[in-house]
């Protein structure tokens, strides 16, 4: 019975007697506050990122010295994996595919959704909680549940998944039992997700404070509806299409597997035939297009936050900057085809998709132009937290531009499958939101602890990642355009046009593991600031949208006092105004304007 | 959908009409498998039967007919990107591998045989 | 702490939490079918040969089972209906039926697939197989979570019935909200599998 009691319900039970204690397991493993969970899921995928980061940590050791053994480490990999700690081109592929499934699935969208949108976006709204509580924690734990599954498919016989983490068939559906754990695994994922995305919308559509109309809502709100939309509709393909490979790996049947296509010495399996290869990609990209844009949108809801914060201003056009952002969310469901260009398609097909292509870079220059706009004439403070929030400009910017070439099928041509693809999808996500990330946590941080992080360490750290990632990232761009495989396990040693440019896989290797070193002063900070960190009062950026008005860290239900929006989410520098800025639930203060539309 | 007695048992005659209609259009659609009719026109024919029953049912059992403006433009938002996820099987026919194919000016004459007499 | 709009609906959206979030999981799986339809006539109009359903399938048991799952539907909303009219006896005796007939249609559908397996026409056999059995099997899945929320409603869960009354309602509401969505994708899956 008690599975299935609805938020209303346990509400009735909690209302009443406050001072009721919940036991450790209810307060914070099986916890329903929306706090909590945003806290659950931020460490956990930061956990998950630093593991994933590792992966690729080692992987870097055989790009940059093809064939050495990797020292200290690598006699921890197994014989089976790197006899000799000389890593083999089976564990390459395993730790290439998890690499890449990790960060997406496992590490920036359950940080960027899970994690800020679960902890900020119902204090932004001004809600007691999410609209399910006991689905989010469901969502978690599915999360969870997923990935511990891909974890455990390192000890599957065979090892992880090795086809990517695009898992194109037929590769991966005759590839060994990694990739069924991996099937598996995303299916939790996807349910987390989608439960997570209904949460979200309801919350955000049914929940807001009284006069918190859709324009007055803050940017980040609105980056985490879309997101959540996008979630909603885009992963079920997905899951559809996991089901389907199951079937093929499974049940032997043949959705993705064409007649005599695989053979084994000479012999072609037993696949009934008649399936289509590209079906995969067509579904996968289906999600996985939109998926770059659930990435993307919920680190520019927080840069935006964080710039209005810093510089003192209103955002500049905030209307157009959520027209924008719903318009990229209806876009990004028409470019999946702009993934393969390769595949022989068509040239109607490539001409259609190139156009949605070009059309959805304006939407996300004109967000990143209004950014940019918004600092001008400002008095801008510098915070660590808009230090990262200002790198993300240039950063997205570098990673949104370089894929305009890869966006139209000639160029394409080129650069398909190249480091120069890694190097702009890294950009976009690595120095683009896992920057705006940190810049979330930097500012959030006082809301969920009541202390500020320690502002030297944290600058050691911001230009500590900033320059390493650009070490990482830049030389790629230049292996790409030498035309380099992006899945060469040794970087591309045995061919004769990658001999001049290789030597750049060093310098990015260095990189990477400079950009580790620079986290020990992250994760230093993290834990000790969290007893040791400067105490501050509830509001200590001066900043003006309701999760602010909340205490530090905010009780069970959030707000002492029902809040209410009386205007917009940036009244920053308000003229007549007693102070540089006026909280949305503020009552005294100069006339309410109307809610900048 | 309010709660007065006399409109649910209004909507309760409705279901019953539309359930019996179901089952009416359940035997026409089996029965029209049947007619000796070419694929093409028998999927048309089984496609607008279906059609038309799962219209009844969201409209009726789900009372779509008359619900909240937030639902409609949830839904709206749905069919628009369910009608471009079946933009995918037309895909899979745009693909020209293996399709051969005669260039436009595959039997004009080659300009520089012209020049060499 | 109340969360807000659980049972009331927001003035200004005329909804409550429980008929958006229904109404939003659908749309998901509106999505999860579609792909998996896009897929079919991928697959299909791809395909050299594809058989007829009739020729594999037995059309009147099919049939039968159609008129199985729309019966329950038409139970369903009846059982809703009862709880307005505040007829907690009738609401009782449908949503029984519902969950019989259900069964009902598990059964058969059990039936069916035991006939197949024991013919040896398995899903690796071909791709109108391994789409028959994947589409009817996942709707099969979405049956039995059915069967499961229905069973809940029906026993334990009425208990509400006595102590909060309107939110009962409203959970029967979604529950058959979400019965009818796998109605409906079984109107489309029967002509499909079985008569195209």
């Amino acid at each position: 019975m008690e599975n299935v009691t609805t938020a209303e319900q346990i509400a009735h039970a909690e209302h009443g007697h406050e001072e009721h204690t919940l036991s450790f397991l209810q307060s914070y493993v099986f916890s329903q506050d929306h706090k909590v969970i945003g806290i659950q899921y931020a460490i956990t995928a930061m956990l998950f990122l630093l593991f994933g980061f590792s992966l690729m940590m080692v992987m870097r050791w055989n790009l940059a010295f093809p064939g050495a053994p990797i020292p200290v480490i690598g006699n921890f990999l197994g014989q089976a994996n790197a006899p000799g700690g000389i890593m083999l081109p089976e564990f390459y592929n395993q730790l290439g595919a998890m690499h890449g499934t990790i960060m997406v699935f496992l590490g920036v969208v359950p940080l960027a959704v899970g994690g800020f949108g679960n902890f900020v976006l119902p204090l932004q709204i001004g809600a007691p909680d999410m609209a399910f509580p006991k689905l989010n924690m469901f969502s978690y734990w599915a999360f969870f549940l997923g990935g511990v599954v891909m974890l455990a498919s390192f000890f599957a016989p065979g090892g992880a998944a090795n086809s990517g983490w695009t898992s194109y068939a037929p590769l991966s559906v005759i590839a060994t039992q990694g990739q069924t754990w991996w099937l598996v695994g995303m299916v939790f994922l996807i349910t987390s997700s989608l439960l997570g995305a209904i949460n979200f919308i309801v919350t955000t559509i049914q929940l807001r404070a009284p006069g918190l109309g859709f324009m007055r809502l803050p940017f980040f709100v609105w980056a985490q509806l879309v997101t959540a939309f996008l979630l909603l509709l885009a992963f079920p393909p997905l899951e559809a299409a996991a089901v389907l490979q199951l079937m093929d790996r499974l049940a032997g049947t043949s959705f993705f597997m064409p007649a005599g296509l695989v053979t084994t010495a000479g012999v072609p399996l037993e696949y009934s035939g008649g399936g289509s290869p590209l079906l995969w990609q067509h579904l996968f990209w289906f999600l996985a297009h939109p998926e770059v844009y659930v990435l993307i949108l919920p680190a520019m809801g927080i840069v935006a936050e964080i710039i209005a914060n810093n510089t003192r201003r209103p955002l500049w056009g905030y209307g157009a900057m959520v027209g924008s952002l719903v318009f990229l969310g209806f876009m990004s469901f028409v470019v999946w085809a702009h993934h393969m260009f390769m595949t022989g398609m068509g040239t109607t097909m490539s001409a259609f998709f190139q156009t949605t292509t070009m059309i959805i870079s304006i939407p996300s220059v004109v967000i990143l132009s209004a950014l940019f706009i918004s600092l001008y004439g400002g008095s801008i403070r510098y915070p660590v937290s808009m230090l990262f929030a200002l790198a993300f400009l240039p950063m997205f910017g570098i990673g949104g531009l370089t894929g305009l070439p890869l966006g139209l099928s000639a160029p394409d041509l080129h650069f398909h499958d190249t480091y120069y693809v890694i190097g702009h999808f890294h950009y976009v996500v690595a120095p683009g939101t896992i920057l705006a990330l940190f810049a979330g946590i930097y500012h959030w941080y006082p809301k969920a602890t009541g202390r500020v992080m320690n502002e030297l360490l944290g600058r050691i750290h911001f230009w500590g990642s900033f320059i390493a990632m650009n070490v990482v990232f830049m030389p790629m761009f230049i292996i790409g355009l030498a035309g380099v495989n992006r899945r060469l396990y040794d970087g591309g040693m045995q061919y004769a046009h990658a001999q001049d440019v290789i030597g750049w896989n060093v310098v990015s290797s260095y990189g990477a593991w400079t950009l580790g070193f620079f986290q020990i002063f992250f994760i230093f900070n993290f834990f000790w600031s969290i007893r040791h960190g400067k105490q501050v009062d509830d509001n200590p950026w001066k900043a003006t949208t309701l999760e602010w008005q909340a205490p530090s860290p905010p009780p069970h239900g959030n707000f002492t006092t029902p809040p209410e929006a009386r205007r917009g989410p940036y009244e920053y520098s308000v003229p007549g105004a007693s102070t540089d800025f006026t909280m949305q639930g503020q009552a005294s203060g100069p006339d309410p304007e109307p809610a900048k539309v | 959908m309010s709660g007065s007695i006399e409109e649910v048992k209004k909507h309760v005659a409705a279901y019953q009409k539309v359930g019996v209609t179901l089952l009416v259009l359940t035997g026409v659609t089996v029965a029209a498998s049947y007619l000796p009719t070419a694929v093409p026109l028998a999927i048309v024919i089984a496609l607008i039967i279906a059609t038309t029953k799962g219209s009844l049912v969201a409209s009726i059992f789900m009372h779509l007919r008359n619900e909240r403006k937030a639902i409609y433009w949830a839904l709206a938002m749905t069919v628009l990107f369910w009608v471009f996820l079946m933009f995918l099987p037309l895909l899979g026919q745009l693909d020209h591998i293996g399709v051969p194919k005669t260039l436009s000016n595959a039997n004009a004459p080659a300009m520089h045989a012209d020049e060499e007499h | 702490m109340d969360i807000p709009y659980t049972v009331a609906e927001r003035p200004d959206t005329g909804l409550n939490n429980v008929k958006l979030g229904i109404w939003l999981f659908l749309a998901s799986e509106v999505m999860l079918f579609g792909g998996l339809f896009s897929s079919y006539i991928l697959l299909r109009v791809g395909a050299t040969e594809w058989p007829v359903g009739s020729t594999l399938l037995n059309v009147p048991i099919g049939t039968f089972n159609t008129a199985v799952l729309i019966i329950s539907s038409i139970t369903m909303v009846m059982a809703h209906a009862s709880l307005k009219l505040d007829e907690f006896g009738k609401y009782k005796t449908y949503m029984g039926l519902t969950i019989l007939l259900a069964l009902t249609f598990l059964a058969v559908k059990g039936y069916e697939y035991w006939e197949k397996v024991s013919n040896d026409h398995l899903p690796a056999e071909s791709t109108y197989l391994a789409i028959y059995w994947t589409l009817t099997g996942l709707h099969g899945l979405h049956i039995i979570g059915g069967i499961i929320v229905n069973s809940y409603f029906w026993g334990p869960g009425s208990a509400m019935w006595r102590t909060k009354r309107e939110q009962f309602i409203n959970r029967v509401e979604a529950a058959g909200l979400y019965w009818h969505f796998v109605d409906l994708v079984w109107i489309f899956l029967f002509p499909v599998l079985y008569l195209l």
